[in-house]
């Protein structure tokens, strides 16, 4: 696993309080982890927060699962 | 009018994270008073305050027993202590699985003095410091007063009623009272009422600090601190916290065969219209809401036999309370007590009223009224008044009366009575 891998899945599972088996690659934050559009907002501002990178609203958008967020973030650094 | 009754009681205070266990400590005179410890608070000019406890401690509040970890990060403490609170009230009146008709009939009413104090002043920092980007999308759901009534309304499914009393430390009676109210009025048949709180930071210390309202003489003693009707008092202590209790329409209550603690007889509520942080000087606010609540309640002076009274340990309001009761009770003074549980729990401002008038059920069920801590020498004026000083006194206790007062002189008294 990947060390931007590592560090998503941490504060997934930080911000939504959700056990860290249950934060797989393919996990959909709404579908899978309980997450609703706002709880997207502050995971987003964390990513920013935590990678030093800005991820625009229309990108912020498209990410949908884990997966995405960690390629976003990957194809940024 | 329907009547309504108390079947359900719930609180998080300084001296415990329920209702048994505050209660325990309330009678054995321990105070929740010490230093500081959220923030360094060593060049305020108050240093002390009455915290909630965490989990680990002896009489500690353990927030994961009733609230997600998620909403835990997402509002503010005061709205933790009253889910909280709320949840255990409903548990203990055995409510907590109502069928959707029952919960058609079932509301909130729970309120607070400040809201989310420690949220404002902390995202108005992160808006400072890191820009508009940065504040939590969380930001004003989790400050709002009405998120405790919003968010034990979605926890349990209550679809009655939704509301939220703001009238600063009059909040808890007020919510008790006008939820009341509501079930008399057949709005509902079930409501949860009270009040939560939780200002502790450095912009609710120094700004309380700063309209001279804090005690700041006992910063090397705090249990010392909160000291009612003492003439060395020099302030209140913040304390922080929440009660809710469940208000149910008798016959609903006898119907289910719950286990019924009091019946809220009288309400009564008025307005100093004279200053905004001063009581009125003849404390006349005060005196006509005892007077409405007992006018209410159909019941004679000589019945009450509790007083659990506003007594924040400031040197003018105690003073005016008690010139109030003294004015209200007249001969029938030396067959009551009146005590302030703020010298134990410190003032919960917005949770006040609920937690105090959870301690007058308790009164009642157990025979017992707790005391006024710190009062080593009582002012000339409390001649002829039993203020229970130091420790708990068994006695006899049939019906009771609770007073908040509040800054903008909002004034609620609430009467209840065992059945």
């Amino acid at each position: 696993m990947s060390e931007t891998a590592d560090r998503v899945k941490k504060i997934v599972v930080e911000h939504l309080g959700v056990e860290a088996e249950k934060v797989t690659e393919d996990a959909s934050f709404i579908d899978d982890l309980g997450a609703d559009s706002l709880d997207i907002v502050e995971l987003v501002m964390a990513f920013e927060e935590e990678f030093g990178v800005e991820i625009p609203d229309d990108a912020a958008e498209k990410i949908a699962t884990v997966k995405d967020a960690i390629d976003y973030i990957d194809s940024k650094q | 009018m329907r009547r309504v009754v108390v079947t359900g009681l719930g609180m998080v205070t300084p001296l415990g994270g329920n209702v048994e266990t505050t209660w325990k400590n309330i009678i054995a005179s321990r105070s929740g008073a010490a230093t500081i410890a959220r923030f360094d608070a060593s060049e305020y000019k108050c240093r002390i305050a009455c915290e909630v406890k965490p989990a680990d401690h002896e009489y500690g509040f353990d927030a994961n027993k009733e609230v997600d970890h998620k909403i835990q990060r997402q509002v503010d403490p005061f709205i933790v202590f009253g889910i909280a609170a709320a949840s255990e009230a409903l548990q203990d009146a055995g409510l907590t699985d109502m069928s959707e008709e029952e919960r058609l009939r079932a509301g909130c009413s729970i309120g607070s003095g400040i809201g989310g104090l420690p949220g404002i002043e902390s995202e108005s920092l992160v808006l400072a410091n890191k820009g508009p980007g940065r504040v939590s999308p969380h930001f004003v759901h989790g400050r709002l007063i009405n998120l405790i009534s919003g968010q034990v309304s979605i926890k349990y499914g209550l679809m009655g009623p939704n509301h939220a009393v703001v009238t600063a430390c009059s909040t808890g009676a007020h919510s008790i009272g006008d939820a009341a109210r509501m079930i008399a009025m057949d709005d509902a048949d079930v409501m949860l009422a009270g009040g939560a709180e939780s200002a502790i930071c450095p912009i609710g210390i120094a700004g309380f600090a700063q309209a001279r309202a804090l005690s700041t003489g006992f910063n090397d003693t705090p249990e010392k601190a909160s000291r009612p009707y003492d003439i060395n008092r020099d302030g209140f202590v913040m304390g922080e916290g929440a009660g809710v209790v469940v208000l149910e329409e008798y016959e609903h209550a006898k119907k289910r065969g719950a286990k019924i603690y009091a019946e809220v007889i009288g309400y009564g509520l008025s307005g100093d219209a004279y200053h905004v942080t001063a009581p009125h000087p003849e404390g006349n606010g005060g005196y006509r809401s005892m007077e409405m609540a007992l006018r209410k309640s159909g019941l004679s002076l000589a019945d009450i036999d509790y007083v659990n009274a506003h007594g924040t340990s400031t040197p003018l309001g105690d003073e005016l309370e008690l010139g109030a009761v003294k004015r209200l009770f007249g001969e029938h003074l030396n067959t009551m007590s009146m005590s302030s549980t703020k010298s134990a729990i410190g003032h919960l401002l917005g949770g006040a009223g609920a937690v105090e008038s959870i301690f007058c059920i308790l009164a009642m069920r157990d025979q017992i009224v707790p005391p006024t801590l710190n009062l080593d020498e009582p002012s000339e004026s409390c001649k002829g008044v039993d203020l229970v000083p130091h420790v708990a006194k068994e006695r006899k206790v049939r019906a009771v009366l609770n007073n908040s007062f509040g800054f903008g002189g909002t004034n609620a008294s609430l009467i209840m009575k065992a059945i």
